[in-house]
């Protein structure tokens, strides 16, 4: 960990492919994410982006082209070499996935009481600090149901983090949050991507918001990766699919319209 | 699973929950080295089982009472009434009134616990957080499940002969001494043996049909639902099977 070199991959994902009861959701997907940055994988909703985050984490198995992390294939461990891994990893679910029955201060120490046996003081500390860090340091005695969306979503943030993880793994970090809350959230993303130097995976399709954080985006569209590079090259791009889906334009590559049969027939024909 | 064959299906899902059962039995162990889990469960099946166990079981003894007086006074032996109802509850239906009402009392209540934190992604959280969801959240109230269950049925058997006896003795006039010195010659331990394994063997099924339900929901409102009427539906029926299969059983040995 020590010798990092910039260039250095954390993630590698090669000629993937994999299918849901028959339709392809990834069919050639290739995609680098590369320590210390903040890799953004955009694209509009059904595309997949959930399944990858699954993928990468040895949740499901690639129907055929290789996923590594840190260098390990997750589709290939066991069991117990799987969860060494994902101790590795944090990841910020879209809701947030709070334990019901515990209150904030618990929800952010239960990774550290299922996998650590550090003295009560110490781990009282160390979850504190981990709250300060997201500004819920005062709220540690709350019940998860007395928090905000935001909030909660900071909740488990704090809680993704608290092992140290060399990389974290954002799942639609944005969706549903006011503007403040936004801005709290994306300004926690590039804080804990610079001063800690964790790599970072921002899935989401809010454009706007990401571009101004990320250092590099992918953007999905038909099972592959229609587009790589900086915000700015992204938004270069002549490629139809990648122009409709970074300036929202309703009818495109990606058509309005989803399959039907003829309108005259259908609309238009007796009754 | 297309329920082509209704009766593969049944074969299909007994397979299922046996798999569960053996993967739920492995972590069971690791899960006693967390008593405080445990205890929590206990309480939660347990103590919040108390008031509607003890009040059926109050209310079941009264109406042996009733019955029982009436059979047996036919035959002028009514100071048996405490031996029949002892024997009433202890054997039968302590261990089955007790099940049923622990499948609609705490069975449901496990069931849509456990399918709504799949429904939240609380299961697939812990499993990225490289925790085993069936150790620390199944294993302990599968196990909560098995150890309260032969104490509610006790709790239920003594409150039931406490109702018996308030209808019997106080209400009906059968003589108190008789009552109690006949139940304590003409009952002995193998009956209660014979309640304490029905029950057991109650437990751990309810218990089962319980948390396989709700880890196995679909993550929706409507499954959640359709989760916890199977619990009941499946505890009831394995419950009444083996009821008899156990009677059976204890007949012959």
């Amino acid at each position: 960990m020590g010798s990092a070199t910039p260039e250095e991959s954390v993630v590698e994902v090669r000629e993937l492919r994999y299918t849901i009861s028959g339709r392809a959701i990834f069919d050639g997907l290739n995609l680098t994410v590369r320590r210390g940055e903040i890799t953004a994988v955009m694209g509009p909703s059904g595309t997949g982006k959930t399944t990858l985050l699954r993928l990468l984490m040895g949740a499901v198995r690639p129907d055929s082209g290789e996923i590594s992390v840190f260098g390990q294939q997750p589709a290939r461990l066991g069991r117990t070499n799987l969860f060494a891994l994902r101790q590795r990893v944090g990841m910020l679910f879209q809701n947030g996935a709070l334990m019901s029955d515990l209150d904030v201060f618990e929800n952010v120490a239960f990774p550290l009481r299922a996998h650590t046996r550090l003295p009560e003081p110490l781990l009282r500390r160390l979850v504190l600090m981990k709250l300060q860090a997201v500004g819920l340091r005062g709220a540690a005695e709350l019940s998860t149901d007395a928090l905000s969306g935001g909030m909660a979503r900071r909740v488990a943030l704090a809680r993704a983090i608290v092992m140290d993880p060399e990389l974290l793994i954002y799942d639609e970090p944005f969706v549903g949050l006011d503007p403040i809350s936004l801005g709290v959230i994306l300004r926690l993303i590039q804080t804990l991507n610079s001063t800690l130097g964790i790599t970072s995976i921002v899935v989401t399709h809010d454009v706007e918001e990401i571009s101004r954080i990320a250092h590099r985006s992918y953007l999905l569209a038909n099972g592959r990766a229609a587009a790589a590079g900086s915000p700015a090259e992204l938004r270069a791009t002549a490629a139809p699919v990648v122009r409709q889906f970074m300036s929202g334009l309703p009818d495109g590559p990606m058509p309005f319209h989803v399959p039907a049969p003829d309108y005259r027939e259908q609309l238009l024909g007796d009754f | 699973m297309g329920g082509r064959n209704p009766l593969l299906d049944v074969f299909a899902k007994i397979g299922r929950v046996a798999l569960f059962l053996g993967r739920l039995l492995g972590q069971c162990v690791p899960s006693i080295a967390h008593p405080r889990l445990l205890i929590a469960q206990i309480y939660n099946t347990g103590a919040r089982s108390l008031i509607i166990i003890m009040l059926c079981g109050l209310f079941v003894g009264m109406v042996l009472g009733l019955q029982g007086y009436d059979l047996l006074q036919r035959f002028g032996s009514e100071s048996a009434l405490g031996v029949a109802a002892a024997l009433g509850l202890v054997k039968e239906l302590g261990p089955v009134i007790t099940a049923l009402l622990f499948a609609g009392r705490a069975g449901t209540s496990l069931t849509s616990e456990i399918g709504l934190m799949r429904a939240t992604d609380q299961l697939t959280a812990m499993e990225m957080m490289a925790v085993d969801p069936v150790r620390r959240v199944v294993a302990p109230r599968f196990l909560g499940g098995v150890i309260v269950m032969p104490m509610l049925t006790a709790i239920f058997d003594a409150v039931g002969i406490f109702g018996a006896q308030l209808i019997g003795v106080g209400l009906l006039g059968v003589e108190s001494g008789s009552f109690w010195s006949q139940m304590q010659s003409a009952v002995g331990m193998r009956d209660v043996n014979e309640g304490l394994a029905k029950s057991l063997v109650f437990g751990v099924a309810c218990s089962l049909m319980a948390v396989y339900e709700g880890y196995h929901a679909e993550p929706t409102a409507e499954g959640v639902g359709l989760a916890t009427t199977r619990t009941v539906v499946s505890s009831a029926v394995l419950t009444l099977v083996f009821d008899y299969v156990l009677t059976a059983a204890f007949m012959n040995s």
